[in-house]
């Protein structure tokens, strides 16, 4: 009897800063992820799945530990998180390591490093520590600073250029300003000027960014070359029919017609295998992460919190929605993993870091409300 | 203040809350794009994209037909296939490849000889391509790559069909090569509207008997459906469709004897071509020096090929289709028998010979052979000592077009059609062709050489052997062919050689025969051949000849010790035996080889020995003969 309630204290323990419907949906991705990360590497060898295996269990921790960080805490780490990102991107800007063509990595001797990858929660953590502040009357000047506390390295970010996760960074601190309140009329205008601009910012884009945006509008413009990613995805997505073809049994994935099938293809192997029902599967699990978030978002006790559990799950949204796109060829090809699916660490550390805050969030709002 | 902050947060939150709304709203939209995005692909279009997925992964691989095998006439293998492991690599596949190469040369033995040949293959075709480096790789060698196989992307083993020429030089002007198909064969193949046969298909016949009968060898090449990846690599077959191996050949070629002609050569250069005057089935069939086919099979590399191209020697050349020698004294018989036969010479009709003659009315002497002169000569005895004067006689009697149109049917200055392309025409002059020609008359002085077989004629040892052939079966027109026929592979059914047309001279029967008895006394005692013919045990006719390679000033006396070897007449001889019932006709020339007599028809009589008695030629005899230097014409 006593072993039993050592146990169950453990497990109370261990179980007390994690919200129950949100670790479900994230295990069954997980196994998902596994079950896809294996056939995409050939069904075969276990290496990758191993691999991603190990990936989960890294960030599930990494999570759990977060989970238990109380909010307060975090909002007090905001500022030094948001300065350090910063300072390193402008390193990378001066001193980054150039991979095709990209400057994004800083190389530290012993590990390199993708500073804008910090930004991901650096930036909703600042911008929602900043409206907490302000939580008074907000005018036009607190949202000139907002845009410049967004802008900054969301700039620095596509310079290098890596205009994926740009759009990451500044999507996640701008759902924060539009949590916050920012009036319609802006966000109209803004959008309309935004779409005037396009014809001006179409020259700023560089070459490969001018490709893939024209071959999204016709892949058969060359089958071989740019278009060839698109081409094989939605191949393999389309021949999947309904019911898929079933697992490990897919032609486009298991011989090799689908680039970066492990990572941010995933979705055309698993739609290939899975066919319809899965990929719907698929969109409700992703659905059910959502509407988790905003109910953890609607709940939380200060704006703080509200703000940052808000826009983390639009963030979530986001790499899924761009991802889905860009394999079944509605978006252009940018490089955004499909969440908790692509094989990587960094992603799923990232994202799972987002849940854990999300978790302290939805089990600390009694402490700071009494 | 409380009170104010509860209603701000109270606000506040209520701004949040429809903000959250207006998310979920745009999401559930988005969500929505997106399914029906999916919808679309998997419901809507699936067929279609399942045809497209299809297609990506099925791929028709041609499968290659083995070649057909080449027979000699008793069934010898003069050319067959064997199976074994080459080391290839596509070029653009491999980015540092002198480095790579060196790397591999630590694992599998790599001749300098092997990356010259690579080299000159490179240079001839496109990167994409899987060329050969190394060939018959052993057991071991073929272990070793699989080992260290990862190191070396772009490179692979393959099991190839060889094309093997077991006798290696011996008839290799006939029989021919096959080489890599090249941009020439290509746009033959197109042309052809053969490029689907010969998809996968790396050689084609070049020359010869391999060249000529392609169509035949080649076969119909099979398909078979793969599973491939991405890459291009065959992960499974899913069907297949059998080739039809290409059809065999058996020649009318006897390799034994054409070994036994060619180690009668030796050393020296020269042609023989060897029919059965019956139906022009070519029996041996000799340009020496020959080469080994077996060095073009995989591209030949370029120091060989140097070798064998530069040599003065010319051993590529087919002298037996392409060289044109002057015919000089071979051609007697012939000319007595146009004579007999056009009625400017009666079998009675003689000459008092004083060793030279000239035309009417100018001072220009034309020499004999022999100082002096043969006495009294009449027909039959102008053929057996082979008396010039009295050819120089009959010529200007007869007249050139009267010789042309005589000498034509006989196969003289045009293609006689034998089954191997390369021949060339030779030249049999007349009025019209000097002035085509040369914008000139003929004079009658043009005519006397001609008589001869000297001046402007030219024949091949082909068109030697068809007019011996021809003289020897009593006037058909026999055309000479290699082939005999041609075995189905599937069937095994034989579909023997078909001759054109063959029309027959008639001449009449006294003339002919008086011409063959000159020939078989010719081997005769007294006769020019009498050594070579002396012991035969059977009839053979025959006449010698000698070709001026150097002119020789009028008054100057031909003395082959003074003369550069290169520059030395060359030997010639005709012949066919038994005289009565000719098994067998021939043509051969010896390049420089002196008196025909002397040289070239010790050779004839191994071969007549060898063909009609079955006997080996004696070494012991054939060692003592050398250059023959002081022999009568």
């Amino acid at each position: 009897m006593r072993i039993t309630a050592v146990v169950e204290r453990i497990f109370d323990i261990a179980a007390r800063r994690l919200d129950g419907p949100l670790m479900v949906v994230i295990v069954v991705l997980a196994a998902i992820s596994l079950a896809a990360v294996y056939s995409a590497s050939g069904g075969d060898s276990f290496d990758r799945a191993l691999g991603q295996l190990r990936n989960f269990a890294v960030a599930f921790i990494a999570m759990w530990i977060v989970a238990n960080v109380p909010p307060q805490t975090l909002m007090r780490i905001a500022i030094p998180v948001y300065i350090v990102g910063l300072l390193l991107l402008v390193s990378v800007a001066l001193f980054g390591e150039i991979r095709n063509g990209a400057r994004r990595w800083l190389n530290f001797g012993f590990v390199t490093i993708q500073p804008s990858e910090i930004m991901k929660l650096g930036m909703p953590l600042i911008l929602a520590w900043y409206f907490h502040k302000k939580e008074e009357g907000l005018n036009w000047r607190d949202y000139t600073l907002a845009g410049l506390i967004l802008m900054l390295p969301t700039g620095l970010v596509m310079r290098q250029p890596d205009l994926g996760t740009s759009i990451l960074v500044f999507s996640a601190g701008f759902f924060v300003i539009f949590l916050a309140g920012l009036s319609w009329r802006i966000l109209i205008s803004a959008g309309v000027a935004g779409v005037v601009a396009l014809p001006f910012l179409w020259p700023l884009l560089h070459d490969y960014q001018r490709e893939r945006v024209l071959t999204l509008l016709d892949p058969m413009k060359d089958p071989l070359g740019a278009g060839y990613h698109i081409i094989q995805s939605t191949i393999a997505i389309g021949s999947g029919g309904v019911l898929g073809k079933g697992w490990l049994n897919g032609s486009q994935a298991q011989l090799d017609f689908i680039p970066e099938r492990s990572t941010d293809f995933i979705l055309a192997v698993f739609g290939e295998e899975f066919g319809l029902v899965g990929t719907l599967l698929l969109l409700c699990l992703y659905l059910i992460v959502i509407g988790r978030g905003f109910m953890i978002a609607m709940n939380a006790s200060t704006t703080f919190s509200r703000l940052l559990a808000g826009a983390l799950t639009m963030s979530f949204f986001t790499y899924a929605f761009v991802n889905i796109g860009m394999v079944s060829g509605i978006l252009p090809v940018v490089g955004v993993p499909l969440p908790l699916m692509s094989y990587g660490g960094t992603a799923i550390l990232s994202l799972c870091l987002g849940f854990g805050i999300l978790m302290s969030i939805s089990t600390h709002k009694q402490l700071v409300s009494s | 203040m409380v009170g104010t902050n509860i209603k701000n947060r109270e606000a506040e939150l209520n701004v949040f809350r429809r903000r959250v709304i207006v998310a979920t709203i745009a999401i559930l939209v988005a969500f929505l794009l997106l399914a029906s995005r999916l919808i679309y692909l998997q419901v809507v279009k699936r067929d279609q994209y399942h045809t497209m997925a299809e297609a990506n992964r099925i791929s028709v691989v041609p499968v290659v037909p083995n070649r057909g095998v080449i027979y000699d006439r008793n069934g010898e293998v003069l050319a067959a296939n064997y199976s074994a492991f080459t080391l290839e690599v596509t070029p653009s596949k491999v980015q540092h490849l002198e480095k790579v190469l060196d790397d591999l040369a630590t694992i599998i033995d790599i001749q300098p000889k092997d990356r010259r040949r690579f080299k000159r293959l490179l240079e001839e075709s496109k990167s994409f391509e899987s060329l050969p480096i190394r060939n018959r790789l052993t057991e071991a060698e073929v272990a070793r790559f699989a080992v260290n196989r990862y190191r070396f992307p772009g490179f692979d083993i393959r099991a190839r069909l060889f094309r093997n020429y077991p006798f290696g030089e011996v008839a290799s002007h006939a029989i021919g090569y096959i080489g890599r198909i090249n941009d020439a064969d290509l746009k033959k193949i197109e042309s052809d509207n053969l490029s689907r046969n010969y998809k996968g298909t790396d050689h084609i016949g070049k020359l010869g008997i391999e060249g000529s009968y392609e169509a035949e060898l080649h076969g119909t090449t099979g398909s078979e459906q793969v599973e491939i990846d991405a890459g291009g690599r065959a992960i499974r077959s899913l069907a297949k469709s059998e080739p039809v191996a290409g059809n065999n050949l058996r020649l009318t070629l006897d390799i034994k004897l054409q070994q036994v002609v060619e180690e009668a050569f030796g050393e020296f250069r020269g042609a023989l071509v060897a029919l059965d005057p019956t139906n022009g089935e070519v029996l041996a069939f000799v340009s020496k020096p020959g080469f080994d086919p077996n060095l073009f099979v995989d591209g030949i590399d370029p120091v060989n090929w140097d070798l064998l191209n530069n040599s003065e020697d010319k051993p590529l050349n087919n002298r037996a289709l392409r060289g044109q020698y002057p015919p000089g004294s071979t051609i007697k018989p012939f000319m007595a028998l146009a004579a007999l036969e056009n009625g400017k010479r009666t079998p009675e009709y003689s000459i008092v010979d004083p060793g030279q003659w000239m035309l009417p009315g100018l001072a220009r002497p034309y020499r004999d052979w022999k100082k002096g002169g043969h006495g009294v000569v009449n027909l039959h005895k102008s053929i057996v000592v082979s008396c010039d004067t009295y050819y120089y006689g009959l010529g200007n009697d007869l007249g050139i077009d009267r010789i042309n149109a005589f000498m034509t049917p006989f196969g003289f200055g045009s293609k006689n059609g034998i089954d191997i392309d390369g021949e060339l025409t030779g030249l049999m002059p007349s009025q019209e062709w000097k002035q085509k020609r040369f914008k000139q008359k003929w004079y009658a002085g043009d005519t006397i050489p001609v008589a001869i077989g000297q001046g402007y004629w030219l024949a091949t040892p082909l068109q030697l052997a068809t007019a011996t052939a021809i003289l020897a079966n009593g006037g058909t027109q026999v055309t000479p062919h290699l082939l005999k026929e041609v075995i189905n592979s599937k069937t095994n059914e034989k579909r023997g050689y078909k001759p054109p047309p063959q029309n027959v001279l008639s001449f009449k029967p006294e003339h002919l025969n008086l011409v063959r008895r000159a020939m078989v006394d010719v081997m005769l005692p007294g006769g020019t051949a009498a050594s070579a013919g002396a012991g035969a045990g059977y009839s053979i006719a025959g006449k010698t000849g000698t070709a001026q390679v150097i002119a020789i000033k009028q008054g100057e006396k031909y003395d082959a010790r003074k003369i550069d070897e290169r520059h030395r007449d060359h030997a010639l001889f005709i012949g066919f035996a038994p005289a009565d019932q000719p098994k067998i006709a021939l043509a051969l020339l010896v390049e420089n080889g002196g008196g025909g007599g002397g040289t070239a028809s010790p050779i004839a009589r191994e071969i007549f020995d060898y063909y009609l008695l079955g006997k080996m030629p004696d070494l012991a005899k054939r060692k003592r003969r050398d250059y023959d230097l002081d022999s009568s014409r």
